[in-house]
Protein backbone atom coordinates (compact mmCIF):
# COMPACT_ATOMS: atom_id res chain seq x y z
CA UNK A 1 0.00 0.00 0.00
CA UNK A 2 2.70 2.47 1.19
CA UNK A 3 4.85 1.57 -1.87
CA UNK A 4 2.56 2.12 -4.66
CA UNK A 5 1.29 5.49 -2.66
CA UNK A 6 5.10 6.35 -2.86
CA UNK A 7 5.46 5.42 -6.75
CA UNK A 8 2.19 7.90 -7.61
CA UNK A 9 3.89 10.27 -4.82
CA UNK A 10 6.51 10.94 -6.99
CA UNK A 11 4.99 11.97 -9.87
CA UNK A 12 2.51 13.86 -8.13
CA UNK A 13 4.65 15.51 -5.87
CA UNK A 14 7.17 16.85 -9.41
CA UNK A 15 3.53 18.32 -10.68
CA UNK A 16 2.50 20.02 -7.47
CA UNK A 17 6.15 21.42 -7.19
CA UNK A 18 6.72 22.34 -10.64
CA UNK A 19 6.98 26.42 -10.41
CA UNK A 20 9.33 25.72 -7.32
CA UNK A 21 11.18 23.06 -10.13
CA UNK A 22 11.07 25.21 -12.78
CA UNK A 23 12.61 28.45 -10.90
CA UNK A 24 15.68 26.36 -10.44
CA UNK A 25 16.51 25.76 -13.94
CA UNK A 26 18.30 29.11 -14.70
CA UNK A 27 20.53 28.30 -12.21
CA UNK A 28 21.23 24.75 -13.10
CA UNK A 29 21.41 25.49 -16.28
CA UNK A 30 24.18 28.00 -15.82
CA UNK A 31 26.14 25.76 -13.54
CA UNK A 32 26.03 22.71 -15.92
CA UNK A 33 27.48 25.17 -18.86
CA UNK A 34 30.34 27.50 -17.18
CA UNK A 35 30.73 24.93 -14.43
CA UNK A 36 30.63 21.24 -15.77
CA UNK A 37 31.14 21.86 -19.27
CA UNK A 38 35.00 22.95 -18.22
CA UNK A 39 35.37 19.77 -16.22
CA UNK A 40 34.87 18.08 -19.16
CA UNK A 41 37.64 20.29 -20.81
CA UNK A 42 40.11 18.96 -18.58
CA UNK A 43 40.82 15.83 -20.75
CA UNK A 44 42.45 18.33 -23.38
CA UNK A 45 45.23 17.48 -20.15
CA UNK A 46 45.30 14.14 -21.45
CA UNK A 47 45.37 14.97 -24.91
CA UNK A 48 47.69 16.48 -27.50
CA UNK A 49 44.91 18.92 -28.12
CA UNK A 50 44.28 20.81 -31.28
CA UNK A 51 41.58 23.49 -31.86
CA UNK A 52 41.11 22.33 -35.14
CA UNK A 53 40.42 18.93 -34.46
CA UNK A 54 38.40 19.52 -30.90
CA UNK A 55 38.77 18.49 -27.67
CA UNK A 56 37.80 14.31 -29.12
CA UNK A 57 39.20 13.98 -32.18
CA UNK A 58 42.74 15.74 -30.50
CA UNK A 59 45.33 12.74 -30.36
CA UNK A 60 45.35 10.46 -26.60
CA UNK A 61 49.13 11.08 -25.05
CA UNK A 62 48.25 10.15 -21.07
CA UNK A 63 50.30 11.39 -18.86
CA UNK A 64 52.78 12.62 -20.86
CA UNK A 65 51.96 16.12 -20.19
CA UNK A 66 52.07 15.45 -16.17
CA UNK A 67 55.89 14.00 -16.58
CA UNK A 68 56.83 16.47 -18.69
CA UNK A 69 56.13 18.78 -16.11
CA UNK A 70 57.18 17.03 -13.33
CA UNK A 71 60.84 16.47 -14.59
CA UNK A 72 60.93 20.14 -15.93
CA UNK A 73 63.23 22.14 -13.93
CA UNK A 74 60.51 24.44 -13.36
CA UNK A 75 58.55 22.16 -11.15
CA UNK A 76 60.72 22.25 -8.21
CA UNK A 77 61.10 26.38 -7.95
CA UNK A 78 57.06 26.78 -8.91
CA UNK A 79 56.07 24.00 -6.32
CA UNK A 80 58.20 25.42 -3.59
CA UNK A 81 56.96 29.39 -4.51
CA UNK A 82 53.82 28.07 -4.32
CA UNK A 83 54.17 26.23 -0.79
CA UNK A 84 55.96 28.87 0.93
CA UNK A 85 53.89 31.73 -0.20
CA UNK A 86 50.56 30.40 0.78
CA UNK A 87 51.98 28.38 3.79
CA UNK A 88 53.81 31.21 5.19
CA UNK A 89 50.48 33.67 4.13
CA UNK A 90 48.72 30.55 6.21
CA UNK A 91 50.90 30.61 9.69
CA UNK A 92 51.57 34.94 9.93
CA UNK A 93 48.09 35.50 8.43
CA UNK A 94 45.90 33.33 10.59
CA UNK A 95 46.46 34.81 14.78
CA UNK A 96 46.29 38.28 13.87
CA UNK A 97 42.68 38.81 13.16
CA UNK A 98 41.92 36.86 16.64
CA UNK A 99 43.99 38.69 18.25
CA UNK A 100 42.59 41.44 16.89
CA UNK A 101 38.89 40.66 17.64
CA UNK A 102 40.00 39.76 21.75
CA UNK A 103 41.90 43.15 22.07
CA UNK A 104 38.61 44.81 20.40
CA UNK A 105 36.57 42.63 22.72
CA UNK A 106 38.62 44.40 25.71
CA UNK A 107 37.13 47.92 24.92
CA UNK A 108 34.09 49.33 27.12
CA UNK A 109 32.16 51.05 24.78
CA UNK A 110 30.26 49.03 21.90
CA UNK A 111 30.27 52.53 19.73
CA UNK A 112 33.47 52.99 19.98
CA UNK A 113 34.02 49.06 19.06
CA UNK A 114 32.05 49.87 15.74
CA UNK A 115 33.58 53.20 14.24
CA UNK A 116 37.36 51.63 15.43
CA UNK A 117 36.01 47.98 13.37
CA UNK A 118 34.51 50.04 10.27
CA UNK A 119 38.06 51.59 9.83
CA UNK A 120 40.15 48.39 10.06
CA UNK A 121 37.74 46.50 7.85
CA UNK A 122 37.86 49.44 4.99
CA UNK A 123 41.04 48.42 3.20
CA UNK A 124 39.65 44.84 2.50
CA UNK A 125 36.91 46.83 -0.37
CA UNK A 126 40.21 48.14 -1.78
CA UNK A 127 40.92 46.04 -4.99
CA UNK A 128 43.75 44.26 -5.83
CA UNK A 129 45.09 46.34 -8.20
CA UNK A 130 45.34 49.22 -6.24
CA UNK A 131 46.81 47.39 -3.39
CA UNK A 132 49.43 46.59 -5.13
CA UNK A 133 49.39 50.01 -6.91
CA UNK A 134 50.06 51.23 -3.55
CA UNK A 135 52.87 48.72 -2.72
CA UNK A 136 54.41 49.70 -6.07
CA UNK A 137 53.87 53.70 -4.93
CA UNK A 138 55.18 53.26 -1.64
CA UNK A 139 57.80 51.12 -1.86
CA UNK A 140 59.56 52.66 -5.30
CA UNK A 141 63.22 53.67 -5.12
CA UNK A 142 62.22 56.80 -4.44
CA UNK A 143 58.57 56.37 -2.85
CA UNK A 144 57.54 57.37 0.79
CA UNK A 145 59.46 53.77 2.62
CA UNK A 146 63.05 54.49 1.02
CA UNK A 147 62.60 58.41 2.21
CA UNK A 148 61.69 57.50 5.83
CA UNK A 149 65.04 54.64 5.71
CA UNK A 150 67.02 57.18 4.63
CA UNK A 151 67.39 58.73 7.65
CA UNK A 152 68.78 54.86 8.99
CA UNK A 153 70.62 55.08 5.73
CA UNK A 154 69.13 52.53 4.05
CA UNK A 155 68.52 51.73 0.58
CA UNK A 156 66.30 48.78 -0.03
CA UNK A 157 65.25 47.93 -4.34
CA UNK A 158 61.87 46.07 -2.84
CA UNK A 159 60.25 46.06 -6.16
CA UNK A 160 63.03 43.86 -7.76
CA UNK A 161 65.04 41.79 -5.45
CA UNK A 162 63.20 38.64 -4.62
CA UNK A 163 63.83 38.76 -1.12
CA UNK A 164 61.09 41.03 -0.65
CA UNK A 165 58.33 39.44 -2.31
CA UNK A 166 57.37 37.23 0.11
CA UNK A 167 57.32 39.70 2.91
CA UNK A 168 55.76 42.67 0.81
CA UNK A 169 52.74 39.86 -0.31
CA UNK A 170 52.02 38.39 2.62
CA UNK A 171 52.13 41.89 5.30
CA UNK A 172 49.99 43.58 2.41
CA UNK A 173 48.00 41.17 2.99
CA UNK A 174 47.39 40.78 6.16
CA UNK A 175 47.02 44.88 6.24
CA UNK A 176 44.10 44.57 3.79
CA UNK A 177 42.75 41.22 5.19
CA UNK A 178 43.03 41.44 9.39
CA UNK A 179 40.31 43.79 9.79
CA UNK A 180 37.50 41.81 8.07
CA UNK A 181 38.81 38.73 9.04
CA UNK A 182 38.56 39.61 12.77
CA UNK A 183 34.56 40.32 12.38
CA UNK A 184 33.76 36.58 12.30
CA UNK A 185 35.51 36.50 15.23
CA UNK A 186 34.00 39.41 17.45
CA UNK A 187 30.65 38.74 16.41
CA UNK A 188 31.24 35.16 18.46
CA UNK A 189 32.65 37.11 21.12
CA UNK A 190 30.09 39.20 21.50
CA UNK A 191 27.56 36.36 22.34
CA UNK A 192 29.69 35.35 25.51
CA UNK A 193 28.16 34.87 28.78
CA UNK A 194 29.34 38.09 30.45
CA UNK A 195 28.34 36.20 33.99
CA UNK A 196 31.03 34.04 33.15
CA UNK A 197 33.60 36.45 32.98
CA UNK A 198 31.99 38.41 35.99
CA UNK A 199 32.54 35.17 37.85
CA UNK A 200 35.85 34.82 36.80
CA UNK A 201 36.91 38.18 37.81
CA UNK A 202 35.47 37.46 41.81
CA UNK A 203 37.46 34.09 41.34
CA UNK A 204 40.37 36.36 40.93
CA UNK A 205 41.27 35.33 37.19
CA UNK A 206 43.13 38.30 35.60
CA UNK A 207 42.73 39.78 32.00
CA UNK A 208 45.20 36.78 30.68
CA UNK A 209 43.67 34.25 32.25
CA UNK A 210 39.69 34.80 31.44
CA UNK A 211 40.95 35.65 27.66
CA UNK A 212 42.42 31.59 27.72
CA UNK A 213 39.82 30.03 29.61
CA UNK A 214 36.77 32.02 28.04
CA UNK A 215 37.30 33.82 25.40
CA UNK A 216 39.64 31.49 22.98
CA UNK A 217 37.33 28.33 23.76
CA UNK A 218 34.55 30.32 22.60
CA UNK A 219 36.58 31.33 19.55
CA UNK A 220 37.70 27.29 18.78
CA UNK A 221 35.03 25.83 17.04
CA UNK A 222 35.44 28.88 14.54
CA UNK A 223 38.76 28.89 14.42
CA UNK A 224 39.02 25.63 13.45
CA UNK A 225 36.54 25.45 10.41
CA UNK A 226 38.76 28.96 9.21
CA UNK A 227 41.79 26.80 9.51
CA UNK A 228 40.91 23.85 7.75
CA UNK A 229 39.25 26.53 4.87
CA UNK A 230 42.27 27.97 4.65
CA UNK A 231 44.48 24.98 5.06
CA UNK A 232 42.56 23.37 2.31
CA UNK A 233 43.52 26.53 -0.27
CA UNK A 234 46.72 26.44 0.18
CA UNK A 235 47.51 25.92 -3.80
CA UNK A 236 44.65 28.76 -4.64
CA UNK A 237 47.01 32.18 -3.41
CA UNK A 238 46.09 34.45 -4.93
CA UNK A 239 47.31 34.75 -8.46
CA UNK A 240 45.87 37.89 -8.97
CA UNK A 241 48.11 39.62 -6.80
CA UNK A 242 51.07 37.32 -7.25
CA UNK A 243 50.71 38.12 -11.05
CA UNK A 244 50.43 41.69 -10.93
CA UNK A 245 53.31 41.90 -8.34
CA UNK A 246 55.55 40.38 -10.79
CA UNK A 247 58.60 41.91 -11.69
CA UNK A 248 61.49 40.80 -14.62
CA UNK A 249 63.78 40.59 -11.39
CA UNK A 250 61.57 38.92 -8.47
CA UNK A 251 60.24 35.96 -10.96
CA UNK A 252 62.58 33.54 -8.75
CA UNK A 253 60.54 34.26 -5.70
CA UNK A 254 56.79 35.45 -7.32
CA UNK A 255 56.40 32.46 -10.29
CA UNK A 256 53.70 30.29 -9.00
CA UNK A 257 51.81 27.61 -10.31
CA UNK A 258 48.92 29.67 -10.98
CA UNK A 259 50.36 32.35 -12.69
CA UNK A 260 52.36 29.82 -14.85
CA UNK A 261 49.59 28.25 -15.74
CA UNK A 262 48.04 31.32 -17.28
CA UNK A 263 51.26 32.38 -19.02
CA UNK A 264 51.79 28.85 -20.73
CA UNK A 265 47.56 28.51 -21.61
CA UNK A 266 46.69 31.73 -22.32
CA UNK A 267 49.60 33.91 -23.53
CA UNK A 268 51.95 31.11 -24.93
CA UNK A 269 48.65 29.18 -26.25
CA UNK A 270 49.99 25.80 -24.69
CA UNK A 271 46.36 24.70 -23.77
CA UNK A 272 47.24 20.69 -22.86
CA UNK A 273 50.06 21.89 -20.97
CA UNK A 274 48.74 23.80 -19.13
CA UNK A 275 45.80 22.28 -18.68
CA UNK A 276 47.55 19.62 -16.54
CA UNK A 277 49.99 21.37 -14.65
CA UNK A 278 46.26 23.24 -13.68
CA UNK A 279 44.89 19.60 -13.09
CA UNK A 280 47.92 19.03 -11.00
CA UNK A 281 47.42 21.72 -8.43
CA UNK A 282 44.02 21.10 -8.61
CA UNK A 283 44.73 17.18 -7.46
CA UNK A 284 47.28 18.14 -4.36
CA UNK A 285 44.46 21.01 -3.16
CA UNK A 286 41.60 18.29 -3.08
CA UNK A 287 44.57 16.02 -1.06
CA UNK A 288 45.47 18.88 1.25
CA UNK A 289 41.78 19.63 2.12
CA UNK A 290 40.68 15.72 2.95
CA UNK A 291 43.85 15.26 5.05
CA UNK A 292 43.87 18.57 6.96
CA UNK A 293 40.21 17.71 7.83
CA UNK A 294 40.60 14.04 8.51
CA UNK A 295 43.86 15.46 10.80
CA UNK A 296 41.71 18.08 12.68
CA UNK A 297 38.86 15.24 13.29
CA UNK A 298 41.41 13.49 15.08
CA UNK A 299 42.64 16.02 16.98
CA UNK A 300 39.29 18.11 17.43
CA UNK A 301 36.89 15.15 19.01
CA UNK A 302 35.56 13.72 15.26
CA UNK A 303 34.81 17.21 14.56
CA UNK A 304 35.47 18.52 11.28
CA UNK A 305 34.17 20.38 8.55
CA UNK B 1 31.36 43.94 32.43
CA UNK B 2 31.62 45.64 35.58
CA UNK B 3 34.22 47.89 35.36
CA UNK B 4 34.70 48.38 39.25
CA UNK B 5 36.01 44.49 39.24
CA UNK B 6 39.10 45.51 37.44
CA UNK B 7 42.40 45.08 38.76
CA UNK B 8 44.72 47.43 38.47
CA UNK B 9 46.67 45.28 36.33
CA UNK B 10 43.91 44.89 34.37
CA UNK B 11 43.76 48.27 34.21
CA UNK B 12 47.24 48.27 33.26
CA UNK B 13 46.96 45.83 30.65
CA UNK B 14 43.80 48.08 29.19
CA UNK B 15 45.32 50.47 28.73
CA UNK B 16 48.17 48.97 26.67
CA UNK B 17 45.44 47.60 24.66
CA UNK B 18 43.64 50.44 23.70
CA UNK B 19 47.12 52.19 22.56
CA UNK B 20 48.13 48.99 20.53
CA UNK B 21 44.77 49.83 19.10
CA UNK B 22 45.48 52.89 18.32
CA UNK B 23 48.80 51.82 16.53
CA UNK B 24 46.50 49.63 14.26
CA UNK B 25 44.33 52.47 13.60
CA UNK B 26 46.76 54.53 12.36
CA UNK B 27 48.44 51.86 10.45
CA UNK B 28 45.15 51.40 8.89
CA UNK B 29 44.85 55.07 8.29
CA UNK B 30 48.42 56.30 7.28
CA UNK B 31 48.48 54.47 3.34
CA UNK B 32 44.82 55.44 2.52
CA UNK B 33 44.94 58.82 4.12
CA UNK B 34 48.36 59.84 2.42
CA UNK B 35 46.94 58.64 -1.03
CA UNK B 36 44.41 61.10 -0.60
CA UNK B 37 46.46 64.30 0.21
CA UNK B 38 49.51 63.13 -2.49
CA UNK B 39 46.21 63.42 -4.79
CA UNK B 40 45.85 66.52 -4.23
CA UNK B 41 49.41 67.54 -3.49
CA UNK B 42 51.84 69.52 -5.95
CA UNK B 43 54.03 66.98 -7.01
CA UNK B 44 57.53 68.93 -6.74
CA UNK B 45 56.67 69.97 -2.85
CA UNK B 46 55.56 66.04 -2.37
CA UNK B 47 58.59 65.33 -3.81
CA UNK B 48 60.77 67.79 -2.34
CA UNK B 49 59.16 68.37 1.24
CA UNK B 50 56.76 65.72 1.49
CA UNK B 51 53.23 66.49 2.80
CA UNK B 52 52.51 70.12 3.28
CA UNK B 53 49.33 72.00 5.16
CA UNK B 54 49.77 75.26 3.17
CA UNK B 55 47.02 75.39 0.49
CA UNK B 56 48.97 77.42 -1.57
CA UNK B 57 50.65 73.48 -2.25
CA UNK B 58 47.28 71.99 -3.06
CA UNK B 59 46.55 71.70 -6.91
CA UNK B 60 43.54 69.41 -8.20
CA UNK B 61 45.82 69.11 -11.57
CA UNK B 62 46.39 65.94 -11.11
CA UNK B 63 41.97 65.06 -10.94
CA UNK B 64 42.31 67.38 -14.40
CA UNK B 65 44.64 65.57 -15.70
CA UNK B 66 43.29 62.45 -14.94
CA UNK B 67 39.87 63.60 -17.06
CA UNK B 68 41.75 65.14 -20.05
CA UNK B 69 42.22 61.66 -21.22
CA UNK B 70 39.08 59.38 -22.07
CA UNK B 71 40.42 55.99 -21.07
CA UNK B 72 39.72 56.46 -16.61
CA UNK B 73 35.86 58.17 -17.69
CA UNK B 74 35.09 55.48 -19.96
CA UNK B 75 36.46 52.56 -18.07
CA UNK B 76 34.39 54.43 -14.79
CA UNK B 77 31.15 53.75 -17.54
CA UNK B 78 32.14 50.39 -18.30
CA UNK B 79 32.84 49.30 -15.14
CA UNK B 80 29.37 50.64 -13.37
CA UNK B 81 27.34 48.80 -15.58
CA UNK B 82 29.20 45.43 -15.53
CA UNK B 83 28.66 45.95 -11.93
CA UNK B 84 25.36 46.83 -11.98
CA UNK B 85 24.23 44.34 -14.53
CA UNK B 86 26.44 41.04 -12.80
CA UNK B 87 24.95 42.15 -9.22
CA UNK B 88 20.94 42.23 -10.32
CA UNK B 89 22.19 39.08 -12.40
CA UNK B 90 24.08 36.87 -9.80
CA UNK B 91 21.02 38.54 -7.13
CA UNK B 92 17.80 37.16 -9.06
CA UNK B 93 19.79 33.71 -9.85
CA UNK B 94 20.73 33.34 -6.27
CA UNK B 95 17.07 33.95 -4.78
CA UNK B 96 15.22 32.05 -7.45
CA UNK B 97 17.36 28.66 -6.81
CA UNK B 98 17.62 29.21 -3.18
CA UNK B 99 14.41 29.69 -2.71
CA UNK B 100 13.20 26.41 -3.96
CA UNK B 101 16.15 24.79 -1.73
CA UNK B 102 15.14 26.15 0.91
CA UNK B 103 11.68 23.83 0.87
CA UNK B 104 12.95 20.12 2.72
CA UNK B 105 10.43 18.54 1.16
CA UNK B 106 11.64 19.66 -2.30
CA UNK B 107 11.88 16.55 -4.71
CA UNK B 108 15.85 15.72 -5.74
CA UNK B 109 16.81 18.21 -2.96
CA UNK B 110 19.88 16.81 -1.57
CA UNK B 111 21.13 15.97 -5.36
CA UNK B 112 20.57 19.50 -6.56
CA UNK B 113 22.38 20.29 -3.28
CA UNK B 114 25.53 18.19 -4.41
CA UNK B 115 25.14 18.96 -7.75
CA UNK B 116 25.87 22.96 -6.80
CA UNK B 117 28.35 22.31 -3.76
CA UNK B 118 30.81 20.02 -5.97
CA UNK B 119 31.41 23.23 -8.06
CA UNK B 120 32.78 24.75 -4.57
CA UNK B 121 35.49 22.22 -4.64
CA UNK B 122 36.37 21.68 -8.23
CA UNK B 123 36.50 23.03 -11.43
CA UNK B 124 37.94 22.77 -14.58
CA UNK B 125 40.43 25.04 -14.30
CA UNK B 126 41.51 28.82 -16.57
CA UNK B 127 41.93 27.15 -19.84
CA UNK B 128 39.03 24.86 -20.25
CA UNK B 129 36.97 27.41 -18.97
CA UNK B 130 38.96 30.14 -21.55
CA UNK B 131 38.13 27.68 -24.35
CA UNK B 132 34.59 26.88 -23.72
CA UNK B 133 33.92 30.83 -23.59
CA UNK B 134 35.53 31.33 -26.84
CA UNK B 135 33.67 28.29 -28.33
CA UNK B 136 30.71 30.07 -27.48
CA UNK B 137 31.86 32.86 -29.36
CA UNK B 138 31.53 35.26 -25.72
CA UNK B 139 35.29 36.69 -26.21
CA UNK B 140 35.42 39.87 -26.08
CA UNK B 141 31.64 40.56 -25.04
CA UNK B 142 30.40 41.87 -22.25
CA UNK B 143 28.67 38.89 -21.32
CA UNK B 144 31.94 36.92 -20.73
CA UNK B 145 32.09 39.02 -17.44
CA UNK B 146 28.17 38.88 -16.40
CA UNK B 147 27.39 35.73 -17.02
CA UNK B 148 29.73 32.82 -16.27
CA UNK B 149 30.29 33.83 -12.35
CA UNK B 150 26.54 34.65 -12.28
CA UNK B 151 25.97 31.30 -10.30
CA UNK B 152 27.62 31.56 -7.31
CA UNK B 153 27.03 28.91 -4.60
CA UNK B 154 27.71 30.61 -1.59
CA UNK B 155 25.45 32.94 -2.28
CA UNK B 156 22.73 30.67 -2.86
CA UNK B 157 23.39 29.20 0.52
CA UNK B 158 23.50 32.91 2.25
CA UNK B 159 19.80 33.12 0.74
CA UNK B 160 18.68 29.54 1.38
CA UNK B 161 19.37 30.31 5.13
CA UNK B 162 17.60 33.34 5.05
CA UNK B 163 14.73 32.32 3.65
CA UNK B 164 14.51 29.10 5.89
CA UNK B 165 14.22 31.65 8.80
CA UNK B 166 10.68 33.27 7.32
CA UNK B 167 7.83 31.75 9.30
CA UNK B 168 5.96 29.41 7.78
CA UNK B 169 2.95 30.76 8.68
CA UNK B 170 3.22 33.79 6.11
CA UNK B 171 3.45 31.12 3.24
CA UNK B 172 0.42 29.10 4.70
CA UNK B 173 -1.95 32.04 4.99
CA UNK B 174 -1.10 32.66 1.37
CA UNK B 175 -1.57 28.94 0.08
CA UNK B 176 -5.03 29.30 1.87
CA UNK B 177 -5.82 32.39 -0.16
CA UNK B 178 -5.03 30.18 -3.30
CA UNK B 179 -1.39 31.38 -4.83
CA UNK B 180 0.98 29.56 -6.36
CA UNK B 181 4.59 28.68 -5.53
CA UNK B 182 5.77 31.33 -7.59
CA UNK B 183 3.31 34.05 -6.68
CA UNK B 184 4.27 33.28 -3.17
CA UNK B 185 7.71 33.84 -4.33
CA UNK B 186 7.43 36.98 -5.68
CA UNK B 187 4.99 38.49 -3.48
CA UNK B 188 5.73 37.41 -0.34
CA UNK B 189 9.58 36.26 -0.43
CA UNK B 190 10.87 38.87 -2.10
CA UNK B 191 9.75 41.77 -0.53
CA UNK B 192 11.07 39.91 3.00
CA UNK B 193 14.45 38.92 1.68
CA UNK B 194 14.98 42.62 0.83
CA UNK B 195 18.01 42.73 3.19
CA UNK B 196 20.06 39.53 2.36
CA UNK B 197 19.28 40.91 -1.32
CA UNK B 198 20.39 44.05 -0.71
CA UNK B 199 23.40 42.37 0.81
CA UNK B 200 24.21 40.16 -2.22
CA UNK B 201 23.98 43.07 -4.00
CA UNK B 202 26.26 45.43 -2.27
CA UNK B 203 28.66 42.55 -1.89
CA UNK B 204 28.61 40.97 -5.90
CA UNK B 205 29.05 44.55 -6.89
CA UNK B 206 32.51 45.70 -5.12
CA UNK B 207 33.35 42.13 -6.15
CA UNK B 208 32.72 43.11 -10.03
CA UNK B 209 33.98 46.71 -9.34
CA UNK B 210 37.21 45.24 -7.92
CA UNK B 211 38.08 42.18 -10.31
CA UNK B 212 40.18 43.14 -13.63
CA UNK B 213 41.60 38.90 -14.34
CA UNK B 214 38.09 37.46 -16.18
CA UNK B 215 38.06 40.94 -18.30
CA UNK B 216 41.89 40.68 -18.82
CA UNK B 217 41.72 37.46 -20.26
CA UNK B 218 37.92 37.60 -22.04
CA UNK B 219 38.03 41.48 -23.02
CA UNK B 220 40.68 42.58 -25.92
CA UNK B 221 38.74 46.00 -27.34
CA UNK B 222 39.71 48.53 -25.16
CA UNK B 223 36.40 50.43 -25.48
CA UNK B 224 35.04 47.58 -23.52
CA UNK B 225 38.01 47.39 -20.95
CA UNK B 226 36.59 47.69 -17.15
CA UNK B 227 37.91 50.50 -14.58
CA UNK B 228 40.24 48.04 -13.16
CA UNK B 229 42.22 47.22 -16.70
CA UNK B 230 43.08 51.14 -17.34
CA UNK B 231 44.01 51.17 -13.59
CA UNK B 232 46.31 48.50 -14.52
CA UNK B 233 48.27 50.14 -17.29
CA UNK B 234 48.18 53.31 -15.29
CA UNK B 235 49.27 52.17 -11.92
CA UNK B 236 50.94 48.85 -12.47
CA UNK B 237 52.63 48.70 -15.83
CA UNK B 238 52.91 52.56 -15.52
CA UNK B 239 51.11 53.62 -19.19
CA UNK B 240 50.34 56.79 -18.10
CA UNK B 241 48.90 58.15 -21.46
CA UNK B 242 50.76 61.30 -23.23
CA UNK B 243 46.75 62.94 -23.10
CA UNK B 244 47.36 63.16 -19.44
CA UNK B 245 51.01 64.30 -18.99
CA UNK B 246 50.83 66.72 -22.34
CA UNK B 247 53.69 66.71 -24.51
CA UNK B 248 56.32 69.55 -23.46
CA UNK B 249 57.24 67.87 -19.75
CA UNK B 250 60.60 67.30 -19.34
CA UNK B 251 61.57 63.90 -18.49
CA UNK B 252 61.92 64.37 -14.55
CA UNK B 253 58.74 66.62 -14.30
CA UNK B 254 56.82 63.65 -15.99
CA UNK B 255 57.77 61.09 -13.53
CA UNK B 256 56.49 63.12 -10.89
CA UNK B 257 53.36 64.09 -12.76
CA UNK B 258 52.97 60.54 -13.10
CA UNK B 259 53.01 60.15 -9.50
CA UNK B 260 50.25 62.51 -8.60
CA UNK B 261 47.97 61.30 -11.81
CA UNK B 262 48.60 57.56 -10.14
CA UNK B 263 47.66 59.19 -6.86
CA UNK B 264 44.29 60.61 -8.55
CA UNK B 265 42.83 57.67 -10.21
CA UNK B 266 43.23 55.84 -7.21
CA UNK B 267 40.56 58.00 -5.20
CA UNK B 268 38.34 58.21 -8.57
CA UNK B 269 38.31 54.30 -8.56
CA UNK B 270 37.02 53.98 -5.33
CA UNK B 271 34.67 56.81 -5.83
CA UNK B 272 31.23 54.06 -5.78
CA UNK B 273 32.89 52.03 -2.75
CA UNK B 274 32.92 55.22 -0.70
CA UNK B 275 29.73 56.00 -1.65
CA UNK B 276 28.38 52.34 -0.48
CA UNK B 277 30.40 51.73 2.78
CA UNK B 278 27.95 53.70 5.38
CA UNK B 279 24.95 50.67 3.73
CA UNK B 280 27.69 48.30 4.48
CA UNK B 281 28.19 49.92 8.25
CA UNK B 282 23.84 49.83 8.64
CA UNK B 283 23.71 46.29 7.50
CA UNK B 284 27.00 45.45 9.41
CA UNK B 285 25.27 46.85 12.20
CA UNK B 286 22.22 44.57 12.01
CA UNK B 287 24.35 41.67 12.56
CA UNK B 288 23.17 40.63 9.17
CA UNK B 289 26.64 40.26 7.45
CA UNK B 290 28.13 38.29 10.67
CA UNK B 291 25.34 36.42 10.51
CA UNK B 292 25.19 35.36 6.99
CA UNK B 293 28.79 34.85 6.81
CA UNK B 294 28.10 32.28 10.21
CA UNK B 295 26.16 30.49 7.61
Amino acid sequence: MKKTANGSSLWSRISQQKLLLLMLVPGLLLTFIFKYMPMYGVLIAFKDYNPLQGILASPWVGFEEFRQFLSSPNFGMLLGNTLKLSVYGLLLGFFPPIILAIMLNQLMSDKVKKRLQLILYAPNFISVIVIVGMIFLFFSAEGPVNSILSFFGIKASFMTDPNYFRPLYIMSGIWQGMGWASTLYTATLVNVDTSLVEAAQLDGANIFQRIRHIDLPALKPIMVIQFILAAGNIMNVGYEKAFLMQTSLNLTASEIISTYVYKVGLVSGDYSYSTAVGLFNSIINMILLISVNKIVERMNDGQGL
Amino acid sequence: MNTKMYTDFDRRVLIVNRILIGFLVLITVVPMGYILIASFMDPQVLATRGISLNPSDWTVQGYQRVFSDDSILRGFINSLFYSTAYAILTVAISVMTAYPLSKKDLVGRKWVNYFLIITMFFGGGLVPTYLLIKQLGMLNTVWAIIVPGAVNVWNIILARTYFQGIPEELVEAAVIDGANDFQIFLKIMLPLAKPIMFVLFLYAFVGQWNSYFDAMIYIKDPDLAPLQLVLRNILIQNEVSSNMIGAQAAMNEMKKLAEMIKYATIIISSLPLIVMYPFFQKYFDKGIMAGSLKG
